[in-house]
């Protein structure tokens, strides 16, 4: 069963195809990679996974189920979620109040004008159980915007975490971390359930060999090729494009 | 950094946001006091608590949810000439009139959010302004339901429920305006600290994130939007009950520039800086305009330089809070 799956998608700006025919398939429960050198296009293809953009052309499946033409939040309804290379929070908000939030707006309270979100009990235990999980516990009360830049890091993954999706898009998770705190993110992206397909957009080699069972390049635009780790370290054609850059420095 | 580990001690956390501070009790106990204490003044009480009306409306949708407007004053006159025909024509009791009046306020603000909504700060502003001006010359052209330029008058005032008279009767009418304002604060109240206000914040904050945890991002602010027209439609209909004429001055530029100067002076996004921002510029304009009127405006223009460049969010109360954290309290 596929979680994902893009199918001749295309994204055009004038002369420019940022998106070139890309059919990528993520399987249920991957954790997969999904890497390329700089302006190969893995943020634009973020951004149509998403609803933020619209495709010149393809389509895009969710579980099976045509997406395509749906916006953003309804996309996150049926189980697409997303985190931000530069954080995206709710500055003004604590962190307490922001995964509270994400988990109300889940359970389709949002409109509710009336109570508070104090009653709602089996919220907030669930928001206490994801801020352990995320090393948030002794920050929850604090304003979101006066927090150390790590904890928002994984205040950034735990809002996503927070909207139970079936699959996660994580987008360069350890960005900017300072490299003492860096483990603590990185576990916890190792420890995301098992049941969240996982679609890692990294940088770094070390992070996508350390996570991914699955790894696809994207080069100009185009799906270059595919296949776990081993094979991607040793598929000279990988080399050439992308991780020679590394070889050779 | 205070540890958060049990959903007890959350839930006491988030319910300290929501809690009411003691001051806000001192105020309103104040407030009802000064329906007894001050009959001198009830003429600008009822100002006051009018325009604290309006400029909380406006905070509404400028403080929680990030849309700026410069012609809010377009859902107050509506607001009032609604109440006014409505007495004129069906019944005069206030209270009616002021259902009526927020049920079409409220309308017109849900079919002019398709417009303000779309596009940037700057575009709303100017589409904010284009309504108001289009409401105003509406009202000024179709002068044989509106009276034009000569304003709309004998409108008839019924005992509020039939039991409390208010016409001509200054501490009754400062009294049913302040029931009124407060039962209002009291649900706006109860509005923005709720899921859907949290929604606003977030919204005003990042709606890019916003979106990506679900939120129909416009469904929300049409909603607010059209929430925030009814109320500035109740005051326009309190201000026609207790004034004897309904003109085109209840939807003039002057008006919607006013509220917002007010809100900016009382800051923005904790409900009370329209009351004190109103409150403050009332007052500073009856004492110094008159003394003389361009006094009132050098005033006027000063603090709102100060204001913007020294404490643009919460206005004069950030200038309270300082003073109290000198003291080493924390006010809301």
């Amino acid at each position: 069963m596929n979680a994902l799956e893009t199918v001749h998608l295309e994204k055009r700006f004038g002369g420019i195809v940022p998106t070139n025919d890309v059919s990528l398939t993520v399987r249920e429960g991957a954790r997969h990679a999904l890497i390329g050198p700089n302006g190969a296009g893995k943020t634009t293809l973020i951004n149509l996974l998403t609803g933020v953009l619209k495709p010149s052309g393809g389509q895009i499946k969710l579980g099976g189920e045509d997406i395509t033409g749906l916006k953003t939040h309804q996309r996150v309804a049926r189980g697409i979620s997303r985190t931000f290379q530069i954080n995206q929070l709710f500055g003004e908000l604590t962190p307490l109040e922001s995964i509270v939030f994400a988990i109300g707006e889940r359970e389709k309270l949002g409109t509710r004008f009336w109570r508070g979100f104090g009653s709602e009990d089996a919220i907030v235990a669930e928001a206490i159980t994801i801020a352990k999980q995320f090393g948030l516990s002794d920050a929850l009360d604090a304003l979101t915007s006066a927090l150390p830049y790590g904890k928002q890091r994984q205040l950034e993954i735990a809002l996503a975490i927070a909207g139970k999706p079936r699959v996660l898009l994580l987008d360069e998770p350890a960005a900017g971390v300072p490299e003492a705190e860096r483990h603590e993110i990185l576990e916890i992206v190792a420890a995301l359930p098992k049941d969240v397909t996982v679609l890692l957009i990294e940088h770094d080699m070390d992070i996508v060999f350390g996570f991914a069972d699955r790894i696809s390049v994207l080069v100009e635009g185009k799906l270059f090729v595919e296949g776990n780790p081993d094979e991607i370290e040793n598929d000279p054609r990988v080399r050439a494009v992308y991780l020679g850059e590394r070889a050779d420095g | 950094m205070q540890m958060l580990s049990t959903p007890q001690e959350a839930t006491r956390a988030l319910a300290k946001k929501r809690a009411w501070h003691w001051l806000e009790y001192v105020f309103w106990l104040a407030a009802a006091a000064s329906v007894f204490l001050l009959p001198s003044q009830h003429s600008l009480l009822t100002q006051i608590a009018i325009w604290s009306l309006f400029a909380i409306s406006l905070d509404l949708i400028l403080g929680y949810a990030g849309i700026v407007s410069l012609g809010h004053a377009a859902y107050f006159g509506f607001g009032a000439y609604i109440a006014a025909l409505f007495a004129i024509n069906v019944t005069g009791e206030p209270v009616t009139g002021l259902a009526v009046a927020a049920i079409a306020s409220g309308l017109l603000g849900l079919v002019t959010s398709l417009l303000v909504l779309r596009g940037s700060d700057l575009t709303r502003l100017m589409v904010t302004l284009g309504i108001a001006l289009v409401i105003y010359e509406l009202a000024n052209q179709m002068s044989w339901l509106t009276g034009g330029a000569d304003g709309l008058t004998g409108m008839p005032v019924d005992p509020v429920l039939g039991l409390l008279p208010i016409s001509f009767r200054p501490l009754n009418a400062y009294g049913y305006v302040l029931a009124v304002v407060f039962v209002l604060f009291i649900v706006v109240r109860r509005i923005v600290h709720s899921p859907f206000g949290m929604s606003l914040r977030a919204i005003k904050g990042n709606p890019l994130r916003a979106s990506q945890i679900g939120v129909p991002n416009n469904l929300r602010l049409i909603a607010v939007y059209s929430i925030a027209a009814a109320y500035a439609g109740v005051a326009g209909a309190l201000l026609a009950q207790t004034t004897p004429v309904v003109s085109l001055t209840y939807i003039d530029f002057q008006r919607s520039a006013d509220v917002l100067l007010m809100l900016i002076i009382g800051g923005t996004g904790y409900l009370y800086g329209g009351i004190v921002g109103s409150a403050l510029f009332l007052i500073a304009q009856k004492f110094i305009g008159n003394v003389t009127p361009q006094y009132w405006e050098f005033w006027i223009g000063f603090a709102l330089v100060v204001i913007a460049l020294f404490a643009r969010d919460r206005g004069v109360f950030s200038i309270f809070q300082r003073i109290a954290a000198g003291f080493g309290k924390q006010l809301p």
